[in-house]
This record gives structure tokens, C-alpha cells and sequence, in this order.
């Protein structure tokens, strides 16, 4: 705060500007994770075709890895509350968890990406398209899919956006946030669109989600303008110390609050700006699909929660009954309308909307139970759905992933291990006791009904079983149908199997030893968000 | 050996059997069926010796642990037994080893009925012992989230066993059964997570101070009555489905239909015991006063179950449906002996659980031999039965007569406590109730004449009567129930000091000073 002043004093009085103080150290996992970002785009200008995939995977890995260790140092060792990059960003305990989850799940999500099949007919050559520029169907498509190219180009993507979601929790000023959120997203309106099977759902998908996140984009923007026309700062802090004033005009307050919610609940996928997600997560490739269920979900909520924590923590009274409703119809509608669907991956992307919900209740909740708690449910719930996601990429026919429902009928007969892999994720989501879906769902309502939310918790566990009976349902399938003659292949390439692995043992651990991780989230929570 | 974890030994022991099943080959179908009875014998037999060093005299929890699992949640892996846990474990523990005796072979299993494929063998057996180790945790567990645990986490084998293993609707059923029982959960859930408020709250508030999840910590609290109210519904309803009570029984007879005897005899005989175990030992003893406000509406629903399940027992045409029905009948009573908070009612009814899993047990367990040789179930097709196999047809007749309380056998002696206990407070229940009684003896005597009695039917000629494994399998427990019909006492006196202590934390007497011991003497002499 006092820097900024600072910087408009000098700037008011048309001095020198100075140079502004950058904690290198504190924010260098978004530095190095950009950075391979800009590496990777440069390996894609000057190294040769042949040999991209071979540079690209390694470093994008080390790049990952590399800011896991930085922030796991920077946590461990000086336990940071404070703000950095002239009061842009925080370093604080919950971000610092929410960086570390995200970094792990999107190493596991590379795990997919990089994935390029065992040779097998149906999976050589990965899950993106040869050349996304050649139309589908075109002998421009044919040529390069003969040649065997390689859309190389993901893994600076992905990095770009893994940067984006790095930032959008840690950002302490609302223009910050925007810039982090933007960063995010367009590298994943592109990637969506780069399948290599069933093309054009996949190009659908991606201008679905293009319009619709600019829309929310353009929405969180005007928010934070009329923020700034309340409080006269972007920061946080400013706009929480003004609502504590009780000074400014109320209405451009409640209609930034308003319009800035449309914006974060979107890249959640709350009920009613849920409508991108059923699309994009069926016609995205899996392995992109896997990244935005788990890492940008993660992303999106660390930035509600510090939103609402921080700036909007004393005006909780205003939107805590909003925030009731969003949640309850992101519940209730995310499990209904998942009993209608036949194509798994749409499936997942209603389950994904109705654990959004449940989310939600840990967001209400506001206290610290609720944010660790909330922390927990992100990190177990983002390695149980990469999990699900790794699973479908496995099972496939001739037109690549079979994700419709009835033709994994009878999978638990032909692969008795993938299907009752694939029964364990669901039970988690379902949130069966020892599994990690359960301490997630337990740990928020906890903190919900602490603070007198239990009419929310009670709407939540009647939607838990009402979504229940749709991950029973595809376990009836997989388990008590008979197996169809020409039924889908089972192919798992070691990546991809290295990712199933870890995200069951997660779900396994998270639920029947949780008690690390939930301390981890516990201690990360002692001084909460830093202002 | 006092410190000695049995009871965490006894949970743990089928898990690793479960596990060794489940990695043995395919192919050795016999080695798997082998090492799983194993597994279940020493279960079995560890299970006894710990019963027999209970001592009725002591703490109310014995073999208790206690160790810090989920600390920030202040969950505890707590475990210990009193004596109604203790008979029901036993019970638990006897029958799995007969239930997989009764599911030796692949008849056994399927049921008899159309057999799409050949379905694996160790599944089979390595569900029924997750399930007996869930069965066990169930019970020992003093930890009210542990208990939740166990709860729903017992759900999955059975899920898995009625749809992999059952007839042409499994899957129906199997649904329907999950989602039921996962509803109720659910509905536990929220006041099992309520708890944890409630008890962080000062003393002075009716709290401990400190957040807990034990059992034996939360019922010294003093819950404002409208929160206990909701808490109790929470419990209740949870329990309600699980034993089940007529409105929300409708569950249980698909899955007794679709399920495969075996299995049966363990959903019906011991899972279902969850339901009126957690009514006595959570709904009363947590919450006394909502309890007692309860008691008119749930001894209605009692009755209701009592005379209703009994009423649609008499028009089955299927033979399970007809037994899942009298188990309908049968748990009215545990809950009308429950909610009557006299000592001879709830010692009845304490009693009465563990003697319906032996009797409902038998029935069904000889039920699915008579499948697996006429390949149907339903009533219609037999007829002379017992002119082709006199011993089925005797044992059926033993089972089936301790189903209508005959004196002598076992179930007599609780369906008795629970009527004096219940007539001594309220009459009009107790009075309407023994229609019930009236009632089994037609359902049971009518099942028996028109599949037992009568000129021999074409298809029943030429039926084999019991093997010397079936034999083996149904005359453990018709043993026990012809022993446990004439000396009921020893196992009332290990129920007698549980009953006593939950009825002093719900603060009510006898109306008439009479003794259990000297009921339970009347009654056990025929």
C-alpha cells in the first residue's frame, strides 16, 4: 500500500518513477513455469520437427517439477505472509497450496498430454491433431497425418496457461487477476480445439468456450471498473478497507460485486454460468479436458476464495444469501441433469459442475475451516477427476476414445482392473467413505455447518445421492451388463498408466491417511490470505 | 493378552484374507473357497475366545482402543464392545463361515436361476469377507464417524454381490438397495458432521469444550432439544431404511428376491441389525429426550411394520420376497421392543436381533437349497417336498417354527420380552402387536403346507435332499436355536448390564418392579 502511494505521490508530482521492487525469489515458480513457457516457444522457432517432442516434454517436466520444489522451499522454509511485486501478487499459505496442488496435477496432466500411445492402431500419434490448421477432412489433413507430424505447440500452451493459473489465486489487485485470468484462458481456447479425433466438436468446443470466456472475461472487467470507481483502487485490501469505511456509493459497489462474480463463477462453472462446460469438456482432447477439470478448477476457486475472503470478507452479509443460492443450484442442477447423459465425458462435466457446488459451501462458509477445508476438497477432488479423464483416453474403438456409456458395457468383464479402477474414481466422487471424496465433502461441510450453513449441507447430501445413482449407474453397466462382441479396446500407454496410478493412490491416501495433507492445508491456513 | 487388539485384529483379519483371495489364480476355485472359510473360521474362532473373556460385570466398553486417525477432523480409529455389539458380532462371525459353506458352488451362487456367464469365484468370496470385516468395524465401533464409515462403507460388497451375483432384475436391485441405504447415510451424515459443533461448545452451552466425534463423550451432552430433535430424525431415518421399517422397507424385498441366498442370510441377518443396533445405541443414548418425544410415531410405524409386513408375507408367491417380508414383520418388534424403554422390552429386543439372524438365517439359507434343486422360487412349484427330502422339509420346519416364535425356540423367548416389556407401558402396541404373532403362524404354516405338504408335484420328484455340506451349513444354526430357545440366560446376561445403562441415560424405569432374569426364566421354559 505504501509503495503505491508512493508511486502516485512521485507520479503526481511528475518526479522520477521508481523502479518497482520485484521479490524475485518469492514469485519464481510462475517465473520459471512462464519462462519454460517462452523456452518452449523458441524450440518450437529453432529446433527441427523430429526432435521438438523430445525437447519439449523434458523441459515442460523439469519446468513443472522445478517450481513444485521452489514453492514446496518456499513454503517450508520461511512460512511467507506477505505481498510481492509492489503489492500484485501474495505470497501467502493458502496460495502457496494452491500453486503446489496446481503444479502437481498438471505435472500428472502432462503425464496425458505427452502420451503418444503404444503404436497400437486407434492410438498411435497422441490425442492432438497432426496440424491444427489443416481442415478437417481436408488431403491437407490426410498429408500431415501420414507424415506423422506432431503438434508440438501444446506443451508451450499448456505452460502459458499453467502460469496463468498460477497467478489468478495469488493476485492481490483486481487488474492482476484479469491479466492472470486471460493468461489462462486463451492458451486453453486453443487447446481445446486441437483434438485429433471427431475434429469438429473439438473446433465447436473451442470457439463455444473462446465466446463465452470473453464474455466473462468482459464481465469480470467491468466489475473490477466499477470497483475501482467505488473504492478509487484495485487492490484487495483498498476496496475491503473502503467497505469497512461504509463509505462510497453502494450501488457501484453491489453491481461490481455482481458483475465480478459472473466472471470468477464462470471459469468454476457454478449454476447458471455452467453452460460452457458439458461442450467443452466433451469436445476438448481428453488430456486438455483432464487439465481444466482439475488445474483450472483449482485456479478458479483460489481466486474466488481470495476474493471473497480478502476484498469482500466484511460485506459477507450481503452476498453469503447469493452465494447460498448459487450454491445450491450448482448442486442440484450439476446432478440432475448428469442422469440424463450417455457420453461419460459430458458425465464428468456435470459431476465437475455439481462438485463446484459442493465447493461452494466451503466458500460460504468463510472461516478458516472453510478455507482449508475447501483447499483439501480442490487437491483431492483435481487427482480423482484426472484420474476418471486418464481412464476414458484408455478405452477405446476405431474412432478413437469410446466415451459413450453403453459401449463400456461390460468393461468389468474384459478389464477387470481398469473398470474397477474406474468404479473406485466414481465412488470417490460419489464421495464413499475412504476415499478422498469423502474427507473432501466432510472437511467443507464441516466448516459450513460451524457457521450455521446446515440447511446448505443438507441440500448438499441430498444432491450427493442424487448424483450417486448416476456414478452407479455407469458402474452397472461397466460391472452387471454383458460385454458387447465388438466392444471397445482397452490401450494403456505407460504415461497414461503412470497417471491412473497416481491419482488413485492419491485417492486412496487422501482418504484413508488424510491426515497430512489436511494439516498441510490446516498450516497453510494459520494467517489465511495476506492482505 | 489384556492388551491384545481384538477387536482391530478382528476387522483387519478378513481385509488380509480379502486381499489374498483376491490375488490367488483364477483358476484354483477350490483353493480360493478353501482359504476364505479359513480366513472366516480363525475370524470365527478368534471372535469367540474374546467373547468369552467379556465380563458382564465390567466397564460397559471392553477390548476398547483408541488411537488418533483423522486429527483435525477429531476422529479416532476408537473401537470397543458392549454386550448387545458383542452378541451381534458373534452372530456376524458365525454366520459368514455357514454362508460360504451355502455358496460352495456355482448353483449356490446364481441362485439356480438363468446364469448369463460364469462369474468369478474369488470376487465372491473376497466380497463376502470385506464385508464381514465391515461388519465387525460396524459394531466395534465407538468412534460416531468410524461408525459412518463402517455404515457406508459396508454398502459396497453388498452392492457388488446382489449385482454381479444375482438373478435377471440384480441390477435393479442392486441399485435400489444402494441408493436407499446411501440416502439414509447421507442423511446420517449431516448430523454425524452436526455433532462436531455441538460438542466444541462450553460445557455451559450442553458441550464438552473440546470437538469429538466419541461416542461415549457425546452422550454426556445436553443438546438443546430442537437441535436434538433434528439429530435424531438424522439418525433415525438412516436407520429406519436400514432395518427396514414400513414406509422405506420397500428396498429389501428386490433385493432379497434378486440376491443369492448366501448373501441374503447376511443383508437380512446382520446388516439389517444396524439399523435397530444404531436406533438403541445412537438415537436413545445421544438423544434421550427427542427419543422420548419420537416414541408414539415410531412405535405406530412399528406396529405398522409388524402387522403390515406380515399381512403382504401371507400374499408372496416368491419364497424369498415372502421371508424378506416376515423379517419386515420381525424388525417391528426390535423397534417396538427398542422404543418401549422398559428393561424386559429392550433386553427382548436386544435378544431378538441376534435370534433373527439364526432363525431368518436358516430359513433363507435353506430356501436357496431349495432353489438351486427346483430352479425357481416360487411357492407354486413345490408341493410334497417333504415326501422327496424329509430332512430339507424337517429342517425347513424347525426354522420356519422358530420364525412364528414357537415356545422352545429361541425367538419365543425375545418375541416374549418384547410384548410383557411393551404391554407394561404401552398396551394398545403391545395388544395390537400380537396380531403379529397371530399372523406368522400363517404365513409360515401356509408356506410349509403348500411347498412341504401336499401330493408330491411332478417337478419335485427325484429332488435330492440335503448334502452333508448343506448339512453342515444349516445345523450350526438350528443347534443354536433350539439351545438358545431353553437357555436364553447366558446371553441376556452379557445384553442385561448394556440395556440397563441405556436405559438409565434415557432416565426410564420399569413400571412394574419385575426382573429381568425372572421374565427371561418364565419365558424360556415352555
Amino acid at each position: 500500500m505504501s509503495h503505491s502511494s508512493q508511486v502516485s505521490a512521485a507520479l503526481a508530482q511528475g518526479g522520477d518513477i521508481p523502479a518497482p521492487h520485484i521479490e524475485y525469489g518469492q514469485i519464481g515458480p510462475m517465473l520459471l513455469v512462464l519462462g519454460i513457457a517462452v523456452a518452449g516457444v523458441l524450440v518450437e522457432a529453432f529446433v527441427g520437427r523430429t526432435w521438438r517432442y523430445a525437447v519439449q516434454v523434458p523441459i515442460a517436466f523439469l519446468g513443472l517439477a522445478g517450481a513444485f520444489v521452489w514453492t514446496i522451499l518456499l513454503g517450508w522454509r520461511d512460512k511467507p505472509h506477505h505481498v510481492a511485486a509492489e503489492g500484485a501478487l501474495g505470497v501467502d499459505g493458502p496460495t502457496l497450496f494452491l500453486q503446489g496442488t496446481i503444479l502437481v496435477l498438471a505435472l500428472i496432466s502432462l503425464l496425458l498430454i505427452a502420451e503418444r500411445g503404444s503404436g497400437r492402431a486407434g492410438a498411435a500419434g497422441g490425442h492432438f491433431a497432426a496440424q491444427a490448421s489443416a481442415l478437417p477432412g481436408s488431403e491437407a489433413e490426410q498429408r500431415s497425418t501420414e507424415a506423422g507430424f506432431t503438434q508440438t505447440e501444446v506443451f508451450p500452451l499448456m505452460m502459458f496457461a499453467v502460469g496463468g493459473m498460477l497467478m489468478f489465486p495469488a493476485s492481490n489487485d483486481l487488474l492482476t487477476m484479469f491479466v492472470a485470468l486471460e493468461v489462462m484462458s486463451l492458451p486453453l481456447y486453443l487447446l481445446c480445439g486441437l483434438a485429433r479425433r471427431r475434429r469438429l466438436l473439438s473446433q465447436e468446443a473451442a470457439v463455444k468456450y473462446f465466446l463465452l470466456g470473453a464474455f466473462s472475461s468482459a464481465f469480470f472487467l467491468y466489475g473490477s471498473a466499477l470497483l475501482y470507481g467505488y473504492s478509487g483502487s484495485v487492490r484487495l485490501a483498498d476496496i475491503s478497507a473502503q467497505i469497512t469505511k461504509d463509505a462510497g456509493s453502494e450501488t457501484l459497489l453491489l453491481a461490481g460485486v455482481a458483475l465480478l462474480s459472473v466472471g470468477l463463477l464462470f471459469k468454476a462453472g457454478a449454476v447458471p454460468f455452467h453452460m460452457w462446460k458439458p461442450d467443452v469438456y466433451q469436445g476438448a482432447p481428453t488430456p486438455i479436458t483432464a487439465l481444466m477439470a482439475s488445474c483450472t478448477l483449482v485456479s478458479a476457486f483460489g481466486a474466488i476464495l481470495r476474493v471473497y475472503y480478502v476484498a469482500l470478507e466484511t460485506l459477507r452479509w450481503d452476498w453469503r444469501p447469493v452465494m447460498w443460492g448459487v450454491s445450491i443450484l450448482t448442486m442440484v442442477a450439476g446432478a440432475i441433469i448428469a442422469i440424463t447423459q450417455t457420453d461419460l465425458k459430458r458425465l464428468l462435466a456435470y459431476s465437475s459442475i455439481a462438485h463446484a457446488g459442493f465447493l461452494l459451501t466451503g466458500v460460504v462458509a468463510t472461516s478458516r475451516n472453510g478455507l482449508s477445508g475447501t483447499l483439501f476438497y480442490l487437491a483431492a477432488y483435481g487427482f480423482t477427476t484426472i484420474g476418471a479423464f486418464a481412464v476414458i483416453t484408455m478405452v477405446r474403438d476405431a474412432g478413437g476414445e469410446a466415451a459413450h456409456l453403453s459401449r463400456w458395457a461390460g468393461l468389468g468383464k474384459r478389464s477387470p482392473v481398469v473398470a474397477g479402477v474406474f468404479a473406485f474414481f466414481l465412488l470417490a466422487f460419489a464421495g464413499i467413505p475412504l476415499t478422498s471424496g469423502f474427507t473432501g465433502k466432510f472437511a467443507v461441510f464441516k466448516a459450513a455447518v460451524e457457521e450455521g450453513a446446515t440447511p446448505l449441507v443438507v441440500v448438499g447430501v441430498i444432491s450427493s445421492a442424487v448424483a450417486a445413482f448416476f456414478y452407479v449407474r455407469v458402474i452397472v453397466v461397466m460391472f452387471f451388463s454383458e460385454p458387447e462382441a465388438d466392444g471397445p479396446t482397452v490401450v494403456a500407454g505407460p504415461a497414461t498408466a503412470a497417471a491412473v496410478a497416481l491419482g488413485l493412490t492419491a485417492t486412496v491416501v487422501l482418504g484413508v491417511l488424510p491426515q497430512p495433507i489436511l494439516d498441510l492445508a490446516g498450516h497453510a491456513t494459520t494467517h489465511m490470505f495476506v492482505r | 493378552m489384556s492388551d491384545f487388539p481384538w477387536l482391530s485384529v478382528l476387522i483387519a483379519l478378513p481385509l488380509v484374507g480379502a486381499f489374498i483371495v483376491g490375488v490367488l489364480p483364477r483358476e484354483r476355485e477350490t483353493l480360493v473357497k478353501q482359504t476364505a472359510l479359513g480366513v472366516s473360521l480363525v475370524v470365527g474362532a478368534l471372535a469367540l475366545v474374546m467373547a468369552a473373556r467379556f465380563d458382564t460385570g465390567g466397564a460397559r466398553f471392553q477390548f476398547d482402543e483408541k488411537y488418533w486417525w483423522i486429527k483435525q477432523f477429531g476422529v479416532h480409529w476408537a473401537v470397543g464392545v458392549d454386550g448387545i455389539a458383542l452378541t451381534l458380532i458373534v452372530l456376524s462371525v458365525i454366520l459368514v463361515p455357514l454362508v460360504m459353506l451355502a455358496s460352495w458352488s456355482e448353483d449356490d451362487r446364481s441362485g439356480g436361476v438363468d446364469v448369463p456367464a460364469k462369474r468369478s469365484v474369488k470376487t465372491y468370496f473376497a466380497l463376502l469377507l470385506t464385508l464381514e470385516a465391515a461388519m465387525i468395524g460396524v459394531f466395534a465401533a465407538t468412534d460416531v464417524f468410524l461408525f459412518y464409515v463402517f455404515f457406508e462403507a459396508m454398502l459396497i460388497p453388498v452392492y457388488f454381490i446382489i449385482g454381479y451375483y444375482g438373478g435377471a432384475q440384480r441390477s435393479y436391485a442392486a441399485v435400489k438397495f444402494l441408493l436407499y441405504s446411501l440416502f439414509g447415510g447421507l442423511l446420517m451424515l449431516v448430523a454425524v458432521i452436526w455433532l462436531y459443533p455441538l460438542s466444541s461448545k462450553s460445557t455451559a452451552d450442553g458441550g464438552l469444550g473440546h470437538g469429538t466425534f466419541m461416542f461415549d463423550e457425546l452422550s454426556r451432552m445436553n443438546i438443546d432439544p430442537t437441535t436434538a430433535k433434528w439429530l435424531f430424525l438424522g439418525f433415525f431415518i438412516a436407520f429406519a431404511i436400514k432395518a427396514p421399517m414400513v414406509p422405506v422397507h420397500t428396498w429389501l424385498p428386490d433385493a432379497a428376491q434378486q440376491s443369492p441366498a448366501g448373501a441374503l442370510v447376511l443383508i437380512v441377518g446382520v446388516l439389517d441389525k444396524v439399523g435397530t443396533y444404531g436406533m438403541m445405541r445412537f438415537c436413545l443414548e445421544l438423544f434421550p429426550g427427542a427419543a422420548k418425544w419420537a416414541t408414539p410415531v415410531v412405535l405406530g410405524f412399528a406396529v405398522l411394520s409388524i402387522i403390515y409386513g406380515a399381512v403382504l408375507a401371507i400374499g408372496q408367491v416368491d419364497l424369498k420376497r415372502l421371508v424378506a417380508y416376515t423379517s419386515v414383520s420381525h424388525f417391528g418388534f426390535i423397534v417396538l421392543g427398542i422404543f418401549a424403554m422398559t428393561s424386559q422390552g429392550q433386553s427382548g429386543a436386544a435378544l431378538y436381533m441376534v435370534n433373527h439372524g439364526f432363525s431368518t438365517g436358516a430359513l433363507f439359507l435353506l430356501v436357496g437349497f431349495m432353489i438351486v434343486r427346483r430352479r425357481s422360487a416360487r411357492i407354486g412349484d413345490y408341493g410334497g417336498v417333504q415326501k422327496a427330502a424329509p430332512v430339507l422339509a424337517g429342517t425347513f420346519l424347525v426354522a420356519g417354527l422358530s420364525g412364528l416364535s414357537l415356545p422352545g425356540l429361541a425367538p419365543f423367548v425375545s418375541e416374549f420380552l418384547v410384548i410383557v416389556g411393551t404391554f407394561s407401558r404401552y398396551r394398545w402396541a403391545a395388544v395390537l402387536a400380537v396380531s403379529g404373532v397371530v399372523l406368522a403362524a400363517i404365513y409360515i404354516l401356509w408356506m410349509y403346507q403348500r411347498t412341504m405338504g401336499g401330493p408330491k408335484a411332478p417337478e419335485v420328484e427325484g429332488m435330492k435332499d440335503l448334502t452333508a455340506r448343506e448339512k453342515w451349513a444349516v445345523a450350526p444354526i438350528i443347534a443354536i436355536i433350539v439351545a438358545m430357545g431353553f437357555f436364553p440366560q447366558p446371553v441376556l446376561d452379557v445384553i442385561n448390564p448394556t440395556v440397563k445403562q441405556t436405559l438409565a441415560r434415557v432416565d426410564r424405569h420399569d413400571p412394574a418392579p419385575k426382573t429381568t432374569g425372572n421374565v427371561a426364566e418364565n419365558g424360556a421354559r415352555p
